[in-house]
């Protein structure tokens, strides 16, 4: 790599980087009590009046961070399942994850009821169960034997059985109470409901366990979304490595999602431009991709604030409506 | 790509009419004898002689009678007007795109469909059946556009992994689109109600309008199914015939649009029932449309009965949700379809 090029990229990351803390300033001084980014930083520094202190350690600050953290999740899921699968298209939601996480809070939601108090604490363990479960569930129906698995059979089979799930979920849901289909319909939508600090340590674990270990993996990576047999020829074991980095894509998605509700498209928008930006390198790419998921999160969700104050419309609704454009351009693209 | 073109080639056509014409006697018989089985087991059971008599000489007083003009029957006839539009209308979206996985709930009509009723429920004041209905096929028919759209902008088509991966976005979009209006309106569980219902709630008067729609689908699908045969041999091979491709498209689309707008309408979104009995029926009477079509038509129609009866046995009197039955049902054959190969190239 050129010395040029090295510059452009760092020049890339910078921006990502300055982008990410406007968008952070943003959606912290959005809302029913604005806050400007002169106050913002008198109160990180612990001079704010207890008002403004309360409105941002209680409530702006957690719900920000739990964005963000799902943001970088999905959006790292995503590039792990692309360059794995080789398939651009290929996304955490697409893949079932989405699907089998709503199920599970069906569930959850019918044996505990949305009003539940402290076992709502309990909720996002039963989202990641119910993804991780579907995840395995898929990785077995696309395993044949004598081939092992293929990645494009994997999408589909995610693709059918979600569809299946979805309808289960449809039926189940129209039978629960009405204040509880309310909140399930809200976390299906992908509204960031887990906005207390609970959420953010539940989910800061999983990041600073998984992400230096994709990022060690980079190389890895980048050998296997170039060419399986290229990869076997330079003596990497595909299909355990491609075994562990599918379950580090579910178990970041999973988690990302069971403190986010169901959001789809993150993870297939944010390593796309990343890749447009940087190049495929995975050493680049990866953190480039992690930080436009944060930004784009963040900003669905800050625009849903806005729209509809106080409840907001779902971040979810608002990334797909982002979302699913971009996914058709791909696909006309190429 | 070497992989599709053999695909392409060894793939031969060839029609059997004389097992499609028994095929299509026999599903009659069968669609004849689940609808009398389905209207006289349920939470009542009623004997067959009664439900002649409350058919063909009605008697307002009896009871029997009561529940099965108004409640079984109407019932029963949309379940059959239902599976066969989301039957035909996959066999067409199979001979069009020649793709083996094309299902209206699949590639997002469905979704269309629901996002449509969304709109209906939230912003059309005094909603009768026929608006309901018409905002159905918008959405079928906005969901439909962005679906085959793509597509159709690459040449050649798309490989089936490709489409349904579009097909999984689209849903993905106007779902979410719908719940979000769903949500801002407060309406969202009346939807999830109505969309999840089934068939259970049809009334004579849906069924005016719904089967006459179908009933008119499922001909023009079958005044143009040999065209339909010869455009799933490709485009080239159509043009080469002298086939009008781009009218006959569009004209099948358009048929493919009213047969699951008017379906979804009706029972809500149910995906696989486009996608398995067309290929049962292909296995059966070959590849040749003219016989797909009808057979396609009736074996819908005798699945959909036979579904609904299971969901309401399973546990009487409450109601097995039929989308988990066909879901169930359908998935292990959607698996199949996925895991033969050749969708990947």
């Amino acid at each position: 790599m050129n010395q040029k090029k090295l510059k452009r990229t760092g020049m890339i990351i910078s921006i990502t980087a300055i982008l990410l803390l406007i968008a952070f300033i943003i959606s912290v001084a959005t809302g029913f009590a604005s806050m400007s980014p002169l106050r913002l930083v008198n109160t990180l520094l612990g001079q704010g009046t207890p008002k403004e202190e309360l409105i941002l350690f209680t409530f702006r600050l957690p719900r920000i961070l739990v964005t963000i953290l799902a943001g970088v999740g999905l959006a790292i899921s995503g590039a792990i399942l692309q360059s794995i699968t080789r398939n651009p298209l290929a996304d955490p939601g697409i893949l079932g994850i989405n699907a089998g996480a709503g199920l599970a809070v069906v569930f959850f939601v019918m044996i505990f009821g949305s009003g539940a108090g402290t076992y709502i604490y309990i909720l996002p363990l039963f989202a990641l169960c119910g993804g991780m479960i579907t995840a395995i569930i898929i990785y077995l129906l696309s395993f044949k034997k004598g081939e092992g698995i293929d990645p494009g059979r994997m999408l589909l089979v995610g693709v059918g059985l979600s569809t299946a799930i979805s309808g289960a979920i449809l039926t189940l849901a129209s039978k629960i109470a009405r204040e509880d289909y309310d909140f399930f319909a809200n976390w299906m939508a992908g509204r960031i409901w887990g906005d207390d600090w609970v959420f953010v340590l539940a989910l800061l674990p999983w990041l600073l366990l998984l992400l230096p270990l994709v990022y060690r993996k980079s190389n890895v990576l980048n050998t296997m979304s170039l060419n399986e047999n290229l990869s076997i020829g330079l003596g990497v074991k595909v299909e355990k490595e491609r075994y562990i980095l599918l379950l580090i894509a579910v178990a970041l998605a999973a988690s990302a999602v069971s403190v986010s509700g169901g959001i789809a498209f993150v993870g297939l928008m944010a390593p796309h431009i990343a890749r447009s930006l940087v190049g495929p390198r995975h050493q680049l790419y990866l953190p480039v991709a992690a930080m436009l998921g944060a930004i784009l999160l963040l900003i669905a969700d800050t625009i849903g604030r806005v729209l509809l104050d106080p409840s907001g419309i779902p971040a979810g609704v608002i990334v797909s409506i982002i979302g699913a454009p971009y996914f058709m351009y791909l696909m006309a693209k190429k | 790509m070497k992989h599709t073109k053999n695909s392409m080639n060894d793939k031969k056509f060839y029609s059997r009419p004389a097992i499609g014409t028994i095929v299509l006697a026999l599903s009659f018989l069968l669609l004849a004898g689940s609808l009398v089985l389905a209207v006289s087991v349920g939470a009542a059971n009623i004997a067959f002689y009664d439900v002649w008599k409350a058919v063909f000489s009605y008697n307002h007083s009896r009871e029997a009678d009561q529940i099965i003009m108004s409640l079984r029957l109407p019932r029963e006839i949309g379940a059959a007007v239902v599976g066969a539009a989301f039957a035909v209308s996959g066999a067409i979206m199979q001979g069009m795109t020649k793709n083996p996985l094309a299902d209206p709930g699949l590639l997002g009509l469905n979704a269309g469909a629901s996002l449509g009723l969304a709109v209906a429920f939230s912003y059309v004041s005094n909603t009768n059946y026929f608006t309901i209905m018409i905002f159905s096929f918008i959405g079928a028919g906005i969901g439909a556009v962005l679906v085959f759209g793509i597509s159709s902008m690459k040449r050649g088509g798309m490989t089936p992994l490709r489409i349904t991966l579009a097909g999984a976005a689209v849903t993905a979009l106007l779902s979410s689109l719908g719940e979000g209006i769903a949500l801002l309106n407060k309406l969202s569980q009346s939807i999830a109600f109505w969309t999840a219902g089934g068939v259970s709630g049809t009334t004579w008067a849906q069924l005016k309008i719904v089967a006459p729609t179908v009933f008119i689908g499922i001909l023009i699908a079958i005044i143009f199914s040999r065209s339909l045969t010869i455009l799933s041999f490709g485009e080239d091979v159509a043009k080469g015939l002298g086939q009008r491709t781009l009218l006959t498209r569009i004209i099948l689309m358009a048929v493919v649009l009213i047969l699951a707008g008017a379906a979804v309408s009706l029972v809500g979104a149910i995906a696989f029932v486009g996608l398995f009995i067309p290929h049962i029926v292909r296995f059966l009477v070959g590849t040749d449309y003219r016989w797909i079509i009808p057979c396609s038509a009736v074996l819908g129609s005798v699945f959909m009965v036979l579904a609904d009866t299971a969901a309401r046995m399973i546990n009487p009197p409450f109601e097995t949700p039929m989308g988990a039955i066909v879901a169930v049902l359908g998935i292990p054959f959607f698996l199949y379809l996925a895991r033969k190969g050749r969708m990947l190239t």
